[in-house]
């Protein structure tokens, strides 16, 4: 089971913001997720090291270089924003 | 002329010898399209002007001699989460609904040095969740079998637009079966590549340890031949292997030889007896021809579904954490009415409004799981789950070259029939998830009709055996 107001802190972690409805909707759905999803504690993973996967490449990176672009696709990017100033992007305050 | 019927090879030669030419062939799926898509609703965006041009652009090449690329003047269709430059490209979700790519994906880029014609973006789930396409922000897909029915999901309006004659092949993506089960539900030919086979850059992620794009036609062969152009390595997904230099691919694959696999985890429980019955049928008419028919088992693959609910929306919920109304698409911010006190209102409200009940109630679970206290319980285990069911797969390719399943338990299902219930929605794809949890590639192919409604065969194979796995898909479509 998952409780109302565990539902309404998640939606905080999340990031959204759902109305009364949605709430208790919400919680009857991840209930009932929840339950189905339990059936895995009767899988036994004890001996499992996830370490030992094979066939799994490790790390594979590239040189954390700047790849410069046109002023056009700056402006491209730039014109997707929703609230601009300039070649700024603009937010709201962090902390009120 | 009728295009329809011809394969893109057939359509190359047509037009290497001048029997007709792209635009003609371009004007013809436009019309198609613009005749059936009141019916089918399988495209989000259709760029009638672009797929002229386009057209146009190889007829020149064509009247000048130059070489044309593999899929010369072949009209498709791209999945709506996948980017194609200066075309929306929405995911299917509201909180995209203006944002116009601004560059190609990787596979559009290699699709266009191939000379394709984009006829425009199919429809989806928002952001690949979903097994029906119901849960697309902007229309519902109907299978063009029976306009009752879903065409499934996610990829249904890539599998719609190919079943309905309106584009040769299509672009899908799968996660969990979101090419292969809307390619059993539409008749048509869907695979989904080894994980790591084509890139993903351009594609709007769900789970990226399982996300993958592939091709889906009207025949193997198409299929094939879209798969070709769409790998090569790049340098731009770091999970992309180059299967050029893969060594285990079989060259000749004869039936004799043979040994397949049918695990009896996916041939009981709710399973449909029409369904089990035609696909049966297909494995009897392969022994018949020779194969070794051998029993096998994946008995972790029950768990399969629960372990994907949790690892799917653990990575849902961190990949859609870039939706936020700062950088692209829809912002709260930019409602006059609404009152925002601080940053965390332009995220929460633009996030609340802009996300569909399906999305939100995924990066909820994701979010849930992975939060202070459940760790251990949810995503670990799952984690350790997946472990378990590349075991089983692992095992079970020591014993057998393929496995064959049904695509899905059941043929298309009705409108609104599921909407409602999420679990009832997720069993849809249960036989295809396991194959996303290993990364193994699997292709799903019409195997056969029940009352109306195609029934699709699911062959799995080892890794990087997809070219095999096309091969022994090409031998049971002749059998």
């Amino acid at each position: 089971m998952i409780s109302k107001e565990e539902v309404i802190k998640i939606a905080n972690l999340a990031r959204l913001d759902l109305s009364e409805t949605e709430i208790e909707k919400m919680q009857k759905d991840l209930a009932g997720i929840l339950d189905y999803i339990g059936q895995l504690n009767k899988v036994n993973v004890s001996e499992i090291e996830l370490e030992s996967e094979e066939n799994v490449p490790e790390n594979i990176l590239r040189d954390d270089v700047a790849v410069s672009q046109t002023l056009e696709t700056v402006e491209k990017m730039l014109s997707q924003a929703p609230n601009r100033e300039g070649n700024h992007i603009k937010v709201k305050e962090i902390l009120t | 002329m009728d295009f329809t019927k011809l394969t893109i090879k057939e359509i190359k030669e047509g037009l290497l010898k001048k029997e007709f030419s792209t635009i003609a062939l371009c004007d013809f799926y436009l019309n198609q399209i613009e005749q059936k898509e009141k019916d089918i609703d399988a495209f989000l965006q259709i760029d009638i002007e672009g797929a002229k041009n386009q057209a146009k652009a190889i007829d020149a090449k064509i009247a000048k001699g130059e070489e044309l690329g593999s899929l010369a003047g072949i009209p498709c269709g791209i999945k709506d989460a996948i980017l194609v430059e200066g075309l929306s490209c929405a995911s299917g979700s509201k909180i995209l609904e203006n944002y116009k790519a601004v560059y190609d994906a990787t596979c559009v880029v290699n699709l266009k040095k191939q000379d394709v014609i984009i006829l425009g973006k199919t429809n989806m789930d928002e952001f690949a969740m979903g097994s029906s396409t119901e849960h697309s922000a902007f229309k519902i897909t109907k299978n063009p079998f029976d306009l009752k029915k879903v065409p499934g999901g996610s990829s249904g309006g890539s599998a719609a637009c190919v079943a309905g004659n309106e584009a040769v092949f299509s672009l899908g993506s799968d996660t969990g079966g979101s090419i292969r089960q809307p390619a059993s539900f539409c008749g048509v030919v869907g695979l989904k590549p080894t994980y790591g086979a084509v890139s993903r850059y351009g594609l709007i992620a769900f789970a990226s340890s399982l996300d993958q794009i592939g091709p889906m036609a009207k025949n193997v062969e198409d299929c094939e031949e879209v798969f070709k152009a769409i790998i090569g390595k790049d340098e731009k997904d770091a999970t992309n292997v180059d299967m050029s230099k893969i060594k285990n691919q079989k060259s000749n694959i004869q039936i004799k030889d043979l040994k397949i696999g049918a695990p009896k985890e996916f041939f009981g429980e709710g399973l449909e007896s029409k369904t089990k019955e035609i696909i049966e049928g297909v494995i009897k008419k392969l022994e018949a021809a020779g194969a070794k028919i051998i029993d096998i088992s994946l008995p972790s693959a029950f768990y399969a579904l629960a372990c994907y609910y949790i690892l799917a929306t653990c990575e849902a919920s961190a990949n859609l954490a870039r939706f936020d109304g700062i950088r692209y698409g829809k912002s709260e911010i930019r409602n006059q009415n609404s009152e925002l006190k601080n940053l965390f209102d332009v995220y929460s409200k633009t996030r609340g409004g802009g996300f569909g009940d399906e999305v939100k109630r995924r990066i909820m679970l994701g979010t849930f799981a992975l939060s202070s206290g459940y760790y251990d319980a949810y995503y670990l285990k799952a984690k350790k789950v997946k472990h378990l069911i590349k075991q089983d797969f692992k095992n079970a390719f020591s014993k057998v070259d393929f496995i064959l399943t049904p695509t899905s338990p059941f043929p298309a299902f009705n409108i609104a029939e599921k909407i409602d219930d999420p679990l009832k929605m997720y069993l849809s794809d249960i036989y295809t998830v396991p194959v996303n949890l290993a990364g193994v590639p699997a292709l799903s192919m019409p195997a056969g009709m029940d009352g109306g409604l195609p029934v699709g065969l699911q062959i799995i194979g080892g890794h990087f055996s997809d070219f095999n796995i096309l091969q022994l898909a090409k031998i049971i479509e002749k059998l």
